[in-house]
């Protein structure tokens, strides 16, 4: 605990703004231009709003958010049928709490909860686990959304529920992959990026190694960092660094809890249970194997197959959500943020969601 | 067997009247006011403040407190901070078919010791027996009236530049506790809620000090939708300093992880004070030395009044400010 209250340590965090300014002063010096920083991660692009870092660094290094919010990420056709799934007979749909409130193209699960549809919101999949062994009666699905992060609990819950010999529990994968999304958008033009800040949780899971194909593939820096102040800070000095010495490299800056390798349990356990699917990214179209999904041994488990689910193409709107996430646009870009759209009427993903990039500006960086 | 909540225990027959007269004039008392239909309260001259409010909070038993404990401190709470000594509470139980009986006693009688050490009367109340599945466990309704104490007037049009803002201890306890307690959430903190009266903590500020321009209990909503609400009704901008404000680790590392503010997070045993500064350090020295109060801090102060528009403002760390509004859309589950 010593070690996370120096975190804190006012005197240390104005330090360490100093010395990023310092470093982006250098970089502006040598490049004519202020340096373009991606964070990848939801958490970040929350944390980074609410320490107050991204207006202090404003005009001096351009810190974009990501594809890293896996509810923001979710296509718009795949909401749509999580919804249309409540409508089957003797069915309890489980959730976390960020879905609920996300707008598919006539309504949402909340709208669909008040209409008599059985949801529940858990806070981790092996509470439906025990919702399941409770309702026999009833099929039990579980929404699997998530990035590395959470996939290794989902892997876990598949198990649980093997040994529980469960026959009315499935879940409806439709989880993400972190490297074939930034492969994407470095092949894209018009994204433009000096390096990135990498997401300390996927990290934990997948291990440094996970992002080598950034160096080798596409000569760009990134560093691994935590969600405190100060290391989101060190983070962004780290990369900057770089960028002036011109050196590509990955550094692993959450060493007290990201291992090179990563977690080879956790890995072991999806590559057990899931396979690579192909995944439909939110204003990304189809991504090839950009997702995880389950082997064909566990078929039982698998709400797709079990459950047929037919949705026209969705509605369209107004909605810049898929511009946001591949860092294209800021929230107060789009005409809708704080007017039509706003966390209590969201229109899209990323206002709802709290690791979402617009529900982070109307929260932290909102002045009216 | 579990003796449990009929549907014959709201008939209003003999059910009914076992009811009343085993679990709640048993722990209640006051068996003269409750023969006649009304409770009969003797005339005053004072000015009475009456306060309502119902709980619905999931799950009843909760580390630090039930629902019954909750329903009387929140009651208490909500008239002592303006300013009225709290008398008398009446409250109204809905019981859900199938209820255990046991658990009502202990909920009954943490009400009523609540109610004993707090100096309040549970003067009248009220029982219905819903089908089970209307309702989850059981809701109560809570009414307190208290007595106005002219002395304890507040003066919020005397608001200034420079007040200080001071909370009366940790933030967050009790909305972290009650979401750890969740069945579906077995991973979180030995946090307990903070539940608890306030009244003669709050009695001894306004006995003890002059220029206490306002105070408000920040239950749901939290510190930051409190302020937002003092700085809009009474027109002044507010700085809090983010370092300043006590929130315990746990209750921090807890809203990492569930993605919370713990300036959004309900409060049930928590007061924030608008104070004259030259007075803060005699307001600090009295909450200091109750165990209410031990973690309170001097939290920011106000910029500037008379505004149209009063405005929330916390400074970072890293020294940028940003705003602060109501809670907004965030998901969490029933707290009081």
């Amino acid at each position: 605990m010593e070690q996370l209250n120096d975190l804190s340590d006012p005197q240390l965090i104005r330090k360490s703004i100093e010395a990023v300014l310092r470093l982006a002063n250098t970089f502006k010096e040598q490049n004519g231009r202020v340096p373009v920083l991606m964070e990848v991660c939801g958490s970040h692009t929350m944390a980074f709003a609410k320490s107050g870092i991204k207006k202090r660094l404003k005009e001096h290094v351009r810190l974009i958010a990501g594809p890293g919010c896996p509810v923001c990420v979710t296509d718009q056709k795949s909401i749509d049928a999580m919804i249309k799934l409540t409508e089957g007979p003797k069915r309890i749909i489980c959730t976390f709490g960020d879905m609920m409130r996300v707008p598919g193209s006539n309504f949402s699960l909340m709208e669909a909860k008040t209409e008599g549809k059985d949801i529940r919101v858990v806070y981790s999949p092996l509470d439906s686990i025990k919702i399941a062994e409770e309702n026999p009666d009833q099929e039990v699905i579980f929404l699997g959304i998530g990035f590395e992060t959470t996939i290794p609990i989902l892997a876990l819950t598949v198990h649980e529920a093997q040994k529980k010999e469960l026959k009315n529990y499935s879940i409806w994968m439709t989880t993400k992959l972190v490297e074939p999304v930034l492969r994407v958008l470095l092949s894209s033009e018009d994204v433009n990026i000096d390096g990135f800040l990498l997401p300390g949780h996927v990290s934990v899971v997948m291990g440094k190694k996970n992002y080598e194909f950034l160096v080798e593939g596409f000569q760009m820096p990134g560093v691994i960092t935590g969600f405190e102040t100060i290391e989101l800070l060190s983070g962004i000095y780290k990369i900057l660094q770089l960028l002036i010495d011109k050196k590509v490299s990955i550094i692993n800056d959450y060493k007290y809890v990201v291992k090179d390798e990563g977690n080879p349990v956790a890995q072991n356990l999806i590559k057990k249970y899931f396979d690579f699917h192909d995944e439909a990214w939110r204003g990304m179209s189809v991504i090839s194997k950009s997702g995880l999904g389950f082997k064909r041994e566990y078929a039982q488990f698998d709400a797709k197959r079990k459950f047929k689910v037919n949705v026209g193409e969705p509605r369209k709107t107004k909605c810049r959500c898929g511009e946001i996430i591949r860092g294209l646009i800021t929230p107060e870009e789009c005409v809708l943020f704080n007017k039509s759209c706003t966390p209590l009427r969201p229109i899209g993903p990323c206002m709802v969601s709290t690791e979402g990039t617009c529900a982070a500006y109307y929260q932290y960086m909102r002045e009216v | 067997m579990v003796r449990r909540i009929t549907l014959a225990h709201g008939e209003g027959g003999d059910l009914t009247h076992q009811l009343i007269r085993d679990v709640f004039l048993a722990s209640f008392g006051n068996r003269e006011q409750t023969q006649l239909d009304a409770a009969i309260l003797k005339s005053t001259s004072k000015t009475l403040a009456v306060s309502t409010d119902s709980y619905v909070v999931k799950p009843l038993f909760f580390p630090g407190g039930n629902i019954g404990k909750l329903a009387i401190t929140g009651t208490i709470n909500d008239l002592a901070v303006s300013g009225a000594i709290p008398k008398v509470i009446t409250t109204g139980f809905i019981l859900e078919e199938g209820f255990p009986l046991r658990d009502l006693n202990i909920i009954v009688e943490s009400m009523a010791r609540e109610a004993r050490n707090a100096g309040v009367s549970i003067i009248a109340g009220d029982t219905k027996v819903v089908e089970k599945g209307s309702v989850d466990g059981l809701f109560i309704n809570t009414t307190g009236i208290g007595v106005v104490n002219e002395k304890y007037q507040m003066t919020p049009e005397k608001i200034c530049p420079g007040d200080s803002i001071i909370i009366s201890g940790t933030l967050g306890d009790h909305g972290i506790s009650i979401i750890s307690a969740r069945e579906e959430l077995g991973l979180l903190t030995k946090v307990e809620s903070d539940c608890a009266s306030l009244n003669d903590l709050i009695h001894q500020l306004l006995e003890k000090v002059e220029g206490i321009r306002i105070m408000r209990d920040p239950t749901r909503g939290g510190l930051a939708t409190t302020l937002v609400e003092l700085c809009e009704d009474f027109h002044f901008n507010v700085e809090l300093d983010e370092l300043l404000i006590p929130i315990r680790k746990e209750v921090e590392g807890a809203c990492d992880i569930l993605g919370f503010d713990p300036l959004y997070i309900a409060n049930e045993g928590k007061v924030v004070i608008v104070v004259d500064s030259l007075k803060q350090k005699m307001v600090l020295d009295i909450l200091n030395a109750n165990k209410l109060g031990e973690e309170a801090a001097v939290i920011g102060q106000v910029t500037s009044c008379q505004n149209q528009v009063g405005k929330l403002m916390i400074k970072t760390p890293i020294g940028t400010t940003r705003r602060l509004h109501r809670l907004s859309g965030l998901l969490l589950p029933r707290i009081c």
